[in-house]
């Protein structure tokens, strides 16, 4: 099965930019981003704050056998139904600055529709140590000694 | 019997990536680290088992204990792929489709 997911990273740019197209009508694409108790579902993780609006904010935390192995929060600066979401996207207790992430859904036909997910880093060295520690990603990046040993790697 | 094990296969379990992560801090026992998950003793043996042998993580013989620790050399060679990012969202997508076709079906 062809993978549907595209990961665009140019080299020496502080961006990379995740499509995706999905079988599904454009409003359940972005159901899927409005609602709570959807995201909770397909992101594994439960919602602690979630405000759909400019100047809203949201804060999620994702457990693992029962400890919170990460936490994440951040602003909404757009929020426009079936269209866009601008937003920051910060890593608590992690070496990694906050991000801002420009989503923009889009309708392909009745029954598809596509999601662009425009995500800009404080650094391209930032952007870099994200990809390459995919595993961090919904897990506890507390320790101050993985910043240390990402850094060995680059 | 060396099997030789897919690196990316290793990182693909959430357990596997929770021990890497915890061991980025510190080298830490067997014991010590299955205290950190509810799963079985036996369980989190067998996945240190899988990451030592695909070398992402080297063990080390201190009186009687053995500290597990990372292995910054085969993590670097991991590092400059991109796929389990991709990966990562690809599983996270496919389960917000599904989830949504079921929704469309209520």
């Amino acid at each position: 099965m062809e993978k549907k997911t595209k990961i665009h990273a140019e080299e020496g740019k502080q961006e990379i930019l995740i499509t995706r197209e999905f079988d599904l009508p454009l409003t359940l694409l972005f159901k899927a981003y409005e609602q709570p108790e959807i995201f909770e579902q397909w992101m594994g993780t439960k919602v602690l704050k979630w405000e759909n609006k400019k100047h809203g904010s949201y804060a999620f935390e994702t457990s693992h056998d029962n400890h919170v192995v990460f936490k994440a929060n951040g602003t909404i600066h757009e929020f426009i139904p079936n269209e866009k979401i601008t937003r920051t996207f910060e890593m608590e207790d992690s070496p990694f600055p906050v991000q801002l992430e420009y989503l923009s859904f889009e309708k392909l036909t009745d029954n598809s529709s596509k999601l662009l997910m425009h995500i800009v880093f404080q650094s391209v060295g930032f952007r870099d140590q994200l990809l390459q520690m995919p595993f961090a990603q919904g897990i506890n990046i507390a320790h101050n000694r993985l910043q240390e040993i990402a850094i060995k790697f680059t | 019997m060396n099997l030789r094990r897919d690196v990316f296969q290793a990182i693909a379990d959430p357990t596997r990536r929770a021990i890497l992560l915890l061991l980025a801090s510190q080298a830490m026992t067997a014991g010590a680290i299955a205290a950190n998950f509810n799963t079985a003793r036996p369980t989190v043996s067998k996945h240190l088992q899988i990451l030592s042998e695909c070398e992402l993580l080297k063990s080390e013989q201190n009186g009687r204990e053995i500290y597990y620790q990372l292995n910054p050399s085969k993590l670097k060679e991991i590092a400059d792929f991109i796929e389990p990012f991709r990966d990562m969202w690809d599983v996270r997508f496919n389960k917000l489709e599904e989830i949504m076709k079921n929704y469309k079906d209520k």
